[in-house]
């Protein structure tokens, strides 16, 4: 008998943007799954940053504020705004999917299959459309205005 | 002949007895108009190289043999034609998220043994009424829709190999089985939402599946696991809140019910 298993082709982290068609769904996968990492790692120095307020007092919060307002933190405050846009938008399209209210119902399938993707692809549409809006008002926000 | 193209195709070797690397062997395969890949890699194995191997047996997506990774995307060779994927170039390999045995032929005992976990067969609550049933199941053409779909399923493993949560997660029960856990779910006839629940509901589970929805565009049989699995979310949340009620079919009264005896 030949010896199996010897290579296993599991795709690891790859697989999240190869191993398909490219497809804009997956995209949107991807990119929940890596702003919602972000998103964390944003919140728990959030937590350390506020809490120097208590531990190190008026002084020390005051100037860490003034560092935190310069260039590059700004651009930084924007890549946070817009995981906040993208992961909040595309999370309420994946509620109504998983609630079933977004992927049709079964159908008797006929040639070319017809998917539940393309059911629920206007609110995927809707929803990056959406983000884009809300990231730009950010942008413009965060950058130019005062 | 006028119409025949001389077309590469690129394909994965590996044989698990001689090698420790997989390696990339090409092969130019005259192409006729309406071949499919299943017919070039025939075409190869007479002309080229003896020791390719792949599996397949009906030759028309009917056994779910011969799912591979053609230029990217998983499909079955037997229902693929080489000039619709591309008239430049082929490159194969076998299903991605799934050890290979040999060459083209991946192992899918992990997708199996998965399939089994979920308990693919219908459940009664009353074993007896079931395995002596003294009657018929009555089912309105409209609950035959409700699971039908799903029922399609010929276990290619090409929803597996397309998954995203699949690659970074072993553990993933994967689109195939979480998809036939919702076909018996929807079936009228099912009573078996407590005995699946937790294996729905465990670990890289149902919940694990964030709709990338991958699953449902390669599946060549239309089954769209993606949607069974976003229904079976839905039952499974109503179920959290005590809201999931389901109506279940009973025994077609003329063909008279099971007597006390039964234990019915
Ligand atoms: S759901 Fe489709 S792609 Fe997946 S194993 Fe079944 S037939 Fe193949
Ligand atoms: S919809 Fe779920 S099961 Fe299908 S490919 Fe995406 S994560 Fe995998
Ligand atoms: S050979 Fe049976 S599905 Fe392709």
């Amino acid at each position: 008998m030949p010896q199996k298993k010897t290579d296993d082709r599991r795709l690891g982290i790859k697989g999240w943007a190869l191993g398909g068609r490219w497809g804009f769904e997956r995209y949107m996968y991807t990119v929940h799954r890596i702003t919602g990492i972000g998103l964390v790692v944003y919140f728990l120095l959030h937590i350390l940053v506020t809490s120097t307020r208590a531990f190190g007092g008026q002084h020390v919060w005051e100037s860490l504020m003034g560092t935190l307002s310069s260039g590059v933190f700004k651009i930084g405050e924007f890549l946070v705004f817009a995981g906040f846009a993208i992961h909040g938008l595309n999370g309420i399209r994946l509620i109504l999917i998983e609630l079933g209210f977004a992927t049709g119902k079964a159908i008797e399938p006929e040639y070319p299959y017809q998917t539940s993707v393309d059911k629920q692809r206007p609110i995927a549409i809707v929803a990056a459309a959406a983000a884009a809006v809300i990231i730009l008002f950010g942008g413009y926000n965060i950058f130019l205005a005062h | 002949m006028a119409d025949t193209r001389k077309i590469p195709f690129t394909i994965l070797r590996f044989n698990p007895e001689t090698d420790t690397k997989h390696r990339f062997d090409t092969f130019i395969v005259d192409v006729l108009p309406g071949m499919t890949v299943l017919e070039g890699l025939h075409q190869i194995k007479a002309r080229h190289d003896a020791t390719l191997a792949w599996r397949y047996s009906c030759r028309m997506g009917v056994c779910g043999s011969c799912g591979m990774l053609i230029n990217g995307r998983a499909t079955l060779a037997c229902n693929t034609q080489i000039l619709d994927v591309s008239p430049i170039a082929i490159a194969i390999a076998p299903l991605p998220n799934f050890p290979i045995i040999k060459d083209l032929v991946p192992d899918l005992d992990s997708m199996f043994q998965k399939h089994r976990e979920i308990k693919p067969w219908i459940i009664r609550e009353n074993s007896i009424e079931q395995n002596t049933a003294k009657g018929e199941f009555y089912q309105s053409p409209e609950q035959l829709v409700e699971y039908l779909q799903f029922s399609y399923c010929i276990k290619c493993g090409c929803c597996m190999a397309a998954c995203p949560t699949m690659a970074t997660d072993a553990q993933y029960l994967g689109p195939q089985p979480l998809a036939q856990a919702y076909r018996y779910e929807a079936d009228s006839r099912d009573q078996g939402f407590n005995a699946r629940k937790p294996v729905l509901d465990r670990d890289s589970g149902l919940f694990s599946c964030h709709y990338g929805s991958e699953c449902s565009v390669v599946c060549p049989k239309g089954v769209d696991p993606a949607k069974a699995i976003q229904l079976m979310k839905r039952r499974m949340l109503l179920d959290l809140f005590h809201l999931y009620r389901k109506k279940n079919a009973e025994l077609c009264p003329d063909q008279g019910k099971p007597s006390a005896q039964d234990g019915s």
